[in-house]
């Protein structure tokens, strides 16, 4: 059952095989595309800021799935039927986390190349944005489903979602973008634990949420 | 799942939605074989009861008891608005592990309609795809929530034939419907016999 789900979830959020999918990535590589029109071509300027540009692209790029991640499947009671059918919404929940990174996360990463090459960014710096995109973007999807979840049932839940994700995704932004700033990789084990942290939650807050959701 | 019998009991629920006590003090079990059919009017609370019964609703009071897996069929089908309905519904099949589903696809005439995608259906053919899917599931108790709305003449013959033959090899089946159902021996019941007087207070 789980595999199941895994690959309707899947079928659902892919890029290229959901509707409007691929929106996300789009995105991600149009807002690296604009950066370099808007502050010129200077390769050193650029380079400086660069990777954290990629990151606030990749944090907005975020926000843009959340709208269809959960509520749509309320509204269907695809959810109701699958719990019928045994299934605890904490799986559901983990299953939906797991698609969702796997429809974000990689295709970002992939993105991240011509992202790179737009910005000038180069070396030991492109593997620290890769790495830090790495471990941030399970965290940003944990954080993601959470508030999908939570704003679910509300009817301004779409516009909030957005708000609400920006300021709970600031410690990885900080850290995962702080790493570039000094060159330092060793903060991305912070942005590794935060994430790991977050993703060990999220199943549970989101799975407590589309329970309480259905009560009314 | 090897249950012996199943059954399907309510031991002096009483649910509400918002504020407002919808029913109390009803009881009812059904054993296996047993169909019953839930009237009232609109807002009267026989989808609330229903959920409750799935167990997908708490209720404000009392219990539910039942042996055997609950099949529910809605207004909402769990079917996937953008696929074409044959997908739609094998993932349903996948999920149930059921390997012949053509069957029922075929009863309810949905065979000409699996390449059109779930969301250009009418609410009568998705209602027929919903019941599909839970024919599918083989399971032993049915809660019904207005099986019939939307649907046409012959269609509502056929679904109240699939009624009497899932009761009759010993399955049960909770039916909340306005409209009337020729099923044999079965049991009714108003929910509005359970709604609380209006002096009576909430607690």
């Amino acid at each position: 059952m789980i595999l199941a789900l895994l690959r309707r979830d899947l079928g659902q959020f892919f890029p290229f095989t959901g509707s409007g999918a691929a929106l996300p990535v789009v995105f991600f590589v149009a807002v690296a595309m604009l950066f370099p029109f808007a502050v010129g071509p200077d390769a050193n300027l650029l380079a400086k800021t660069g990777g954290g540009v990629v990151w606030i692209a990749a944090l907005l790029a975020a926000i843009l799935p959340l709208e269809k991640l959960v509520a749509r499947d309320i509204a269907l009671g695809f959810f109701d039927q699958l719990k019928l059918r045994g299934l605890a919404e904490e799986a559901m929940m983990a299953v939906r986390l797991l698609a969702h990174w796997l429809s974000f996360g990689p295709p970002l990463l992939i993105a991240t190349f011509p992202a790179a090459a737009l910005l000038k960014i180069e070396g030991e710096t492109f593997d620290i944005l890769l790495l830090g995109l790495l471990a941030g973007t399970p965290g940003l999807a944990a954080i993601g489903l959470m508030i999908a979840a939570l704003t679910a049932s509300l009817r301004a839940g779409a516009a909030l979602s957005g708000l609400l994700l920006i300021p709970l995704a600031l410690p990885i932004l900080i850290f995962g973008a702080g790493a570039l700033a000094r060159q330092d990789p060793v903060s991305l084990g912070f942005v590794g634990a935060i994430s790991l942290g977050l993703l060990a939650i999220a199943p549970f807050a989101a799975g407590a949420a589309i329970r309480a959701a259905r009560e009314n | 799942m090897q249950a012996p019998s199943p059954f399907l009991a309510a031991e002096n629920l009483a649910c509400r939605r918002g504020q407002r006590l919808l029913f109390r003090r009803l009881s009812f079990r059904l054993e296996a074989g047993a169909a019953c059919h839930v009237t009232g009017a609109n807002g009267a609370g026989k989808t609330t009861l229903i959920r409750a019964l799935a167990g997908l609703a708490t209720p404000y009071a009392g219990q539910v008891r039942s042996a055997g897996s609950l099949g529910l069929l809605d207004e909402r089908t769990g079917l996937d608005p953008d696929l074409p309905l044959g997908r739609a519904l094998a993932f349903w099949e996948q999920v149930d592990g059921c390997t012949s589903p053509h069957g029922a696809i075929t009863i309810l005439g949905l065979a000409p309609l699996l390449e059109v995608p779930v969301r250009f259906l009418s609410t009568g053919q998705k209602k027929r795809a919903a019941l599909a899917a839970l024919l599918n599931r083989g399971v032993p108790i049915w809660l019904l929530d207005e099986p019939l709305s939307g649907l046409d003449a012959e269609t509502i013959a056929k679904v109240t034939a699939l009624i009497r033959l899932h009761v009759g090899g010993g399955g049960i089946a909770l039916i909340a419907s306005h409209q009337a159902l020729d099923v044999p021996g079965m049991t009714s019941f108003a929910i509005e016999d359970f709604a609380p007087a209006p002096e009576e207070d909430d607690a």
